[in-house]
């Protein structure tokens, strides 16, 4: 491991640096010095360009963001006026063993999703990274899923997995003749299953991009070396991918608290609570049960853990690469 | 048959099989990678299937669905279940579809297009606030701000209507769109920036003359990515709307599984038929819409 860490580092360090520095390299003095007149406050465009998109984020995102806080603080069906209830909203969720429940089984859909979905995206991605036609070939069909709605593919594995005329009964094998999305123990796998269905191919698109990158020489000297596929996938591919894994490891995980619309179709949260995940629990107590105080509660719940999990992961994934997003690599 | 059934229920072993085996396993030089390519098969079946069967399903009698094998295509197909899907207002729901996608997407670009602009070229405290303000608003689930978005709607007399649909999505797509804008707006010479104001340029003109040649692609990009987003949107319609007359596609889909449990195959093409759009631009312009997808991620 420690031979690999350098070169990957001068890899960073330089694309780092590649948007100010080395994509025009003549013009750099020059440029540093124009952008400092330009900071007295010549001729920079006003901030009136960025206030549209700045007024629209404020006021349906950021606007809702706070009002999520100040909602579950109230007492509101949903309909008639909404008054304020201090802390009952928040008492009456942590305390609801049913809360508990939709935290563990985000746990557990977010754990399972990512130890399926990651290896078989990266592996997928170097697989179709290849120039070979037949690679190319699959990887249209690869890509199919990505452009189907969540609602599409909910139904379409509704049909599929009907234990009388799905594909157990088509395929003839009796251990395929489930009651999949009825059986308690089996529904939660089955909607891991279909989550991974759904979402490597796009992780897989990105893994392809980024084994493309990968310089050919660094292959080529493997090769001489008398390195076989295996190992250079391991000494090479890995390595040199680790960037984009902290990438699509960060969409992954927090992507899994926003599965919501394919298990709301696939099951409601069923059979018992067994699928029932935070932002499902967080819809059917507001617009179900009608009490958003509570769903707010939740949902203030959602972006905490949210935003929490966005910033470990950055946090591990160093503060060089942070820095080198916010300038735009 | 039987060998299809392998992979279904264990697709993280057939594939990570291939990386489980010694290093030095094979050490031939443009040796095929045999292993490598089971299992792209074997995934390549893993998505066919569904697919597949969706397909088939769909030009089925319902008589025959109950009738013969799963797997097996009609023996006499039927497109009855698509006429009975079209005349089910499938027209209306793919205009409320194509309004709200084509009513999120522009304004997305143009306000995303100037605040990029303003972000790169500008260097005022509040643009570079702004900007951090956009970096955060990434990590913000979506989900967990329906409940305000819901009174927020319906306070403003706007519950039910397309508008209420389009100025979420248009909100919640600014943060990341404008931050791929922003790669290419940085890559575009200071130099001609200043030999334009030299000559005597506006803002407005170098944004328009200038900055948008040169951004196209990545307008096209955003257009894309953010365009899918919206027409695939399942959550906004469930929550902001509950009339027929307003109903997109993915909640169509969903309310014609409700009213019409039983005959899977009519569910299966209308499942069908919300998908062709995409899958049409898909044959299209293939390339354009996978870059489109993994820009500003890639990287």
């Amino acid at each position: 491991m420690s031979t690999t860490t350098s070169p990957e580092k001068t890899r960073a360090e330089a694309r780092a640096e590649l948007p100010q520095g080395s994509a025009r390299p003549a013009s750099a003095p020059a440029t540093r010095s124009a952008r400092s007149t330009r900071a007295a406050g010549q001729s920079g465009p006003s901030g009136w360009f960025a206030a549209p998109a700045l007024i629209m984020f404020s006021a349906f995102a950021l606007l809702p963001l706070g009002g999520v806080i100040a909602l579950s603080f109230t007492n509101w069906d949903g309909i008639s006026d909404l008054s304020f209830s201090g802390l009952s909203s928040w008492t009456t969720v942590l305390t609801d063993p049913v809360t508990g429940n939709a935290l563990v089984v985000t746990a557990k859909i977010m754990f399972f999703s990512y130890i399926v979905q990651a290896p078989i995206s990266i592996l997928l991605g170097a697989f179709v990274a290849g120039r070979q036609r037949y690679r190319a070939l699959l990887a249209v069909f690869y890509f199919v899923p990505l452009l189907l709605s969540s609602a599409a593919i909910a139904i379409a594995f509704k049909a599929l997995l009907d234990p009388n005329f799905g594909l157990g009964a088509g395929l003839g094998i009796p251990l395929l003749n489930q009651d999949w999305l009825g059986n308690a123990d089996l529904a939660l796998f089955v909607v891991i299953f279909v989550i991974a269905w759904q979402f490597i191919p796009f992780h897989t698109l990105i893994y392809q991009g980024a084994v493309r990158q990968i310089p050919a020489s660094m292959y080529e000297a493997a090769r001489i070396d008398g390195a076989g596929t295996i190992a250079q996938f391991f000494h090479i591919t890995l390595p040199q991918l680790k960037y984009t894994i902290i990438t699509s490891s960060t969409l992954m995980v927090v992507g899994s608290l926003t599965y919501f619309d394919l298990i709301f179709i696939l099951t409601t949260g069923g059979p018992g609570y067994a699928t029932r995940l935070l932002p499902l629990h967080m819809y059917l107590t507001g617009f179900k049960a009608n009490d958003m105080g509570a769903a707010s509660a939740l949902g203030v719940i959602l972006v905490v853990i949210g935003v929490s999990l966005a910033l470990i992961l950055q946090r591990l994934g160093g503060k060089d690469r942070r820095a080198s997003q916010t300038e735009g690599a | 048959m039987s060998t299809l059934s392998a992979p279904r229920t264990t697709p993280s072993d057939a594939n990570t099989n291939t990386g489980a085996r010694p290093p030095r396993a094979r050490s031939g030089r443009e040796r095929p990678n045999i292993l490598g390519g089971l299992g792209g098969w074997i995934w390549l079946a893993i998505i066919i299937l569904p697919i597949y069967y969706v397909i088939i399903t769909s030009l089925k009698r319902q008589s025959e669905y109950y009738s013969s094998n799963p797997l097996l295509p009609p023996a006499s197909p039927t497109l009855d279940n698509y006429v009975m899907v079209l005349e089910h207002d499938f027209a209306r729901y793919f205009l409320n579809s194509a309004i709200v996608t084509i009513g999120s997407v522009i304004p997305i670009l143009l306000v995303c297009f100037m605040a990029s602009y303003a972000i790169v070229r500008g260097h005022s405290r509040f643009l570079a606030g702004t900007n951090s303000l956009f970096l955060l608003g990434l990590a913000i689930p979506l989900q967990a701000t329906i409940i305000p978005i819901y009174f927020m709607v319906t306070r403003a007399n706007m519950y039910d209507t397309l508008l209420a649909l389009i100025l979420p999505s248009i909100a919640f797509a600014i943060p990341l769109s404008v931050i791929i804008l922003n790669t290419f707006m940085r890559n575009v010479p200071n130099e001609l920036f200043e030999s334009m104001r030299l000559d005597g340029c506006s803002n407005w003109q170098m944004l328009w003359k200038l900055a948008f040649p040169l951004v196209k692609p990545a307008l096209v990009t955003v257009g894309i990515y953010q365009g899918l987003q919206v027409w695939n949107s399942f959550l906004f319609p469930l929550i902001l709307t509950q009339s027929a007359d307003v109903a997109v596609l993915p909640l169509s889909l969903w309310a014609f599984q409700g009213e019409f449990s039983m005959n899977i195959p009519a569910i299966l093409a209308s499942v069908v038929l919300t998908s062709i759009p995409l899958l049409v631009l898909y044959l299209v312009g293939r390339k354009q819409l996978l870059g489109g997808l993994t820009a500003g991620f890639g990287k």
